[in-house]
């Protein structure tokens, strides 16, 4: 959109400025191109070339004695990572972990969002929705380490729940499991909250009408319509929780998920494409999940 | 859909219960800022101001804080230009591969962090030849924060429809008066929450920017990382979270006034 550099020069920029509109009004391909340029070669020079080089490191190796890196290309690393037992296993961790923080995130996500969307006051929705996101804005590292101070020999839940005679699960997979779970909580209940609100008011009353009670107006009118925005949750759920390696470090013991794989390999080890090739495990799962979802609509609703 | 009372008092007493875990350990975290023991042991024994003190006097916390506002801000004003590009281009045309661009977009955020930040310093590093720097990071932030803002301008997009647009344009209006006189103003507050979410979603990543950043920039996490374990620092880390924490409801408020008086302008 063009401005009138000079004063002088308004008129006639203003009479340009008409005919550059009508000129773009009847060219949608200019239009089109003038929308896509940017953000497409950002998001393709950036990313899907970083994502490309990534594929391709993943074929070279490191020389064991110098540390350099060798750049001809074998099928290698990809055929440890397949073949190890070690990454089958963390794979298998790793999947698990975000399995169970995943359900774990609905079940708890979805009354909430039901009760958020449809039952309460415009006034409760709004200081529940504030409540919601205030924790989101606390540092994700201060709650992995508040987790690691309440699950801690003698801590808070020890101390409460001590009397009953159940203790703390000390620090270990359920640790991790149940420390991702309350980070990643408010991802989940956002979108699913926005998906329920979207549901018409209207289409409960009919169901209400036609003489349906509450729970089977739930079951075959709100969920099924909320669906996709469940599933947007649990892309994010899924997604952060497999890619994670700093709430293990905090609370996971002597665990490895796939991400203290990569994040070694990179770092202590020194060996890229070895990390590149393991990178490639999470990516694909990923991948397989979108392919999976994507007919549901859910990418609509992140 | 009428619900018994019973059902209602269920929900509203599970979200409260709920809610009350959320707020636990963040509580914990605000109680530790009082702890006189460095070790955090619990339950506390007594009440001290000196962590508070120290925070106050930490050049350290407050020069990542800035570090980390000003990457947060820059990443930010990026994602709004690109993704509200994005949302237009996708939402008010058809064409040829229109899925994979949607893909594209998503992408950044659907992958785990870990693999982003690997296959970007890979790429500044090994294939640019580019140093880290604080520039490295923004443009990783920028990347992944395009989808926020993107996902609220196409829902707002989508609302809207063209009947405003096609009238001022009928009118007379030109692209730019149109743009700034009908769309803008119905798209304030979706950029405003886009924003908002992009922002905090730059504030608090460690993952990406542990990959991305040089030696020499400490944005806010990446100094929390480093001094969550130090004896005598977690104090002072958890006081600076709790700040955070009184912070952040600032703009949330301001937020939830502009998405109420969007509502009732509906």
């Amino acid at each position: 959109m063009s401005s009138t550099p000079n004063p002088t020069l308004a008129a006639p920029s203003g009479a340009a400025n008409r005919r550059f509109s009508s000129f773009l009004a009847t060219r949608p391909r200019l239009r089109l191109a003038l929308f896509l340029t940017a953000p497409l070669t950002w998001l393709v020079g950036v990313y899907i070339v970083a994502l490309a080089a990534l594929l391709v490191s993943a074929l070279w190796t490191v020389d064991s004695f110098t540390g350099e890196i060798n750049r001809s290309l074998t099928l290698d690393n990809l055929k440890e990572v397949v073949t190890d037992a070690l990454y089958r296993t963390v794979t298998l961790r790793t999947l698990f972990v975000a399995a169970a923080v995943t359900v774990i995130d609905v079940a708890l996500a979805l009354p909430i969002a039901f009760f958020m969307a449809k039952v309460a006051s415009p006034r409760l929705r709004r200081a529940l929705v504030v409540a919601v996101l205030t924790p989101l804005w606390a540092s994700y590292l201060v709650k992995a380490f508040a987790w690691r101070s309440l699950l801690s020999e003698g801590g808070l839940l020890d101390w409460i729940l001590g009397p009953f005679g159940i203790h703390s699960p000390g620090y270990g997979l359920t640790a991790v499991i149940m420390t991702q779970a309350y980070i990643w909580l408010p991802y989940v209940i956002l979108p699913i909250y926005a998906g329920m609100d979207r549901v018409p008011g209207s289409l409960l009353e009919a169901a209400g009408d036609l003489g349906a009670p509450s729970a089977l107006t739930i079951r075959t009118v709100v969920l099924p319509l909320a669906l996709p925005a469940v599933i947007a949750g649990t892309i994010f759920s899924f997604s952060l929780t497999m890619g994670d390696y700093i709430t293990v470090n905090i609370v996971g013991g002597a665990n490895q998920m796939l991400g203290n794989l990569v994040y070694t390999n990179v770092g202590a080890a020194n060996n890229l494409p070895l990390a590149a090739a393991i990178a490639l495990i999470p990516i694909v799962i990923m991948l397989g999940y979108l392919a999976l979802v994507r007919r549901t609509g859910a990418l609509d609703n992140l | 859909m009428t619900l018994s009372p019973l059902t209602r008092g269920i929900l509203l007493g599970f979200t409260g219960m709920v809610l009350l875990l959320m707020y636990t350990p963040l509580l914990v975290v605000v109680i530790n800022s009082f702890n006189p023991d460095p070790s955090m042991t619990w339950p506390p024994e007594g009440f001290t101001g000196e962590w508070w003190r120290k925070a106050y006097h930490s050049a350290g916390a407050r020069d990542a804080v800035l570090t980390s506002v000003q990457v947060a801000i820059v990443s930010t004003l990026i994602s709004l230009i690109l993704g509200t590009l994005m949302a237009f281009a996708l939402q008010r045309f058809d064409f040829f591969g229109k899925h994979s661009v949607n893909l594209l977009v998503i992408l950044p955020i659907a992958l785990p962090g870990i693999v982003t930040g690997i296959a970007l310093n890979n790429a500044f590093r090994g294939i640019m030849g580019i140093n880290l720097s604080i520039y490295t990071v923004i443009v990783a932030h920028a990347t992944f924060c395009i989808v926020t803002v993107f996902n609220n301008v196409i829902a707002r997009l989508r609302r809207m429809g063209g009947n405003f647009e096609e009238a001022s344009a009928d009118l007379g209006a030109g692209l730019w008066t149109t743009f700034r006189l009908v769309t803008f103003p119905q798209l304030r507050s979706a950029l405003l929450a886009g924003g908002l979410l992009a922002f905090a979603l730059s504030f608090d990543e460690i993952i990406v920017t542990t990959f991305t950043a040089g030696s020499g920039v400490t944005t806010l996490p990446i100094w929390i990382l480093n001094n969550l374990f130090r004896p005598n620092q977690a104090p002072v880390v958890a006081v600076v979270a709790v700040v955070l924490i009184l912070v952040s409801i600032i703009p949330i408020w301001i937020a939830q006034r502009i998405a109420g008086e969007a509502e009732n302008i509906r």
